[in-house]
């Protein structure tokens, strides 16, 4: 059941990242990844909630978490852009996507716990 | 040497970047449907191995750093190699790319696992584990293009 959950999760947060990507990119259209960094900081805060909410072994975790959270983050894109920025010598740019993407996650992730844990226990 | 140099039409974003003239008009339906099942893929891959491979509370998550920097190094190859070797298999990056290791790896997992090690009273191991695992996956990025561009290099040549 695990393994379906999970695959459930996948096959929608995928195509989210891309549509939300996407979307951002329609409004946006700068030189800075914004989307990614959108997507990685609500499945942070979505992920945090699961966590805080519910034990990693419930069919819920592994839909909205492993599933649904998983898929919709992304380091391989993240790595990219961080990558593709120093190399078209914006090495500031570069910089503050780690810096923003890391600080931002791990803030979306603490809320995520605390509000979690809050509402559900 | 020439494959050292950054790819002309290479990307920002890997997942879709409307600077690309032919992923503003990417056909959605088709696109969206590679990206599903690439990602249902990448997923369970990356649960096998952490199920595999269980990290005990408080202790380096080496399953999910391992996930993120293999991510990171097919992505850095594949974007060389889908804009150079094979730019009209259009639905290749959006399978390979954005659905199999955008699935496979995770930004919220590391971000959770940072939380928790910094709850489970292991600064010293949230903070080797965040820097460990951006300046590996940076570094993975850019070994996984050079080495495209040389396999591109020696093609073409």
């Amino acid at each position: 059941m695990t393994v379906l959950f999970i695959a459930l999760g996948a096959a929608v947060g995928a195509p989210a990242r891309y549509l939300t990507d996407r979307w951002i990119q329609r409004l946006h259209g700068g030189r800075f990844p914004f989307g990614t960094l959108t997507v990685n900081v609500l499945g942070s805060l979505i992920l945090g909630l699961a966590a805080g909410g519910t034990a990693t072994t419930t069919g819920v975790y592994a839909l909205v978490g492993t599933g649904f959270c998983g898929a919709l983050t992304t380091y391989s894109t993240f790595g990219y852009e961080t990558v593709r920025l120093l190399e078209s010598r914006a090495p500031r740019r570069a910089l503050a996507n780690a810096a923003v993407s890391i600080a931002a996650g791990l803030g979306a992730a603490f809320a995520g716990v605390a509000i979690g844990t809050a509402v559900w226990h | 040497m020439r494959f050292t140099r950054p790819t002309p039409g290479l990307p920002t974003d890997s997942d879709i970047d409307l600077a690309v003239p032919r992923q503003r008009a990417e056909p959605q339906w088709p696109v969206l449907a590679v990206i599903s099942v690439g990602g249902i893929g990448g997923a369970l891959a990356r649960y096998g191995i952490g199920h595999a491979w269980p990290t005990p509370p408080g202790d380096f998550p080496w399953a999910t750093f391992v996930v993120n920097v293999t991510g990171c190094l097919l992505i850095g190859a594949l974007m060389v190699l889908v804009t150079d070797l094979f730019p009209h298999r259009r639905l290749l990056r959006p399978f390979l790319g954005v659905g199999v290791l955008g699935g496979y790896t995770t930004f919220s997992t590391y971000a959770v696992e940072i939380r928790n090690l910094i709850a489970a009273g292991a600064p010293a191991t949230a903070a080797a584990y965040l820097l460990g695992t951006v300046a590996a996956a940076c570094l993975a990025v850019f070994v996984g293009m050079t080495a495209a561009r040389f396999v591109t290099w020696l093609v073409t040549a």
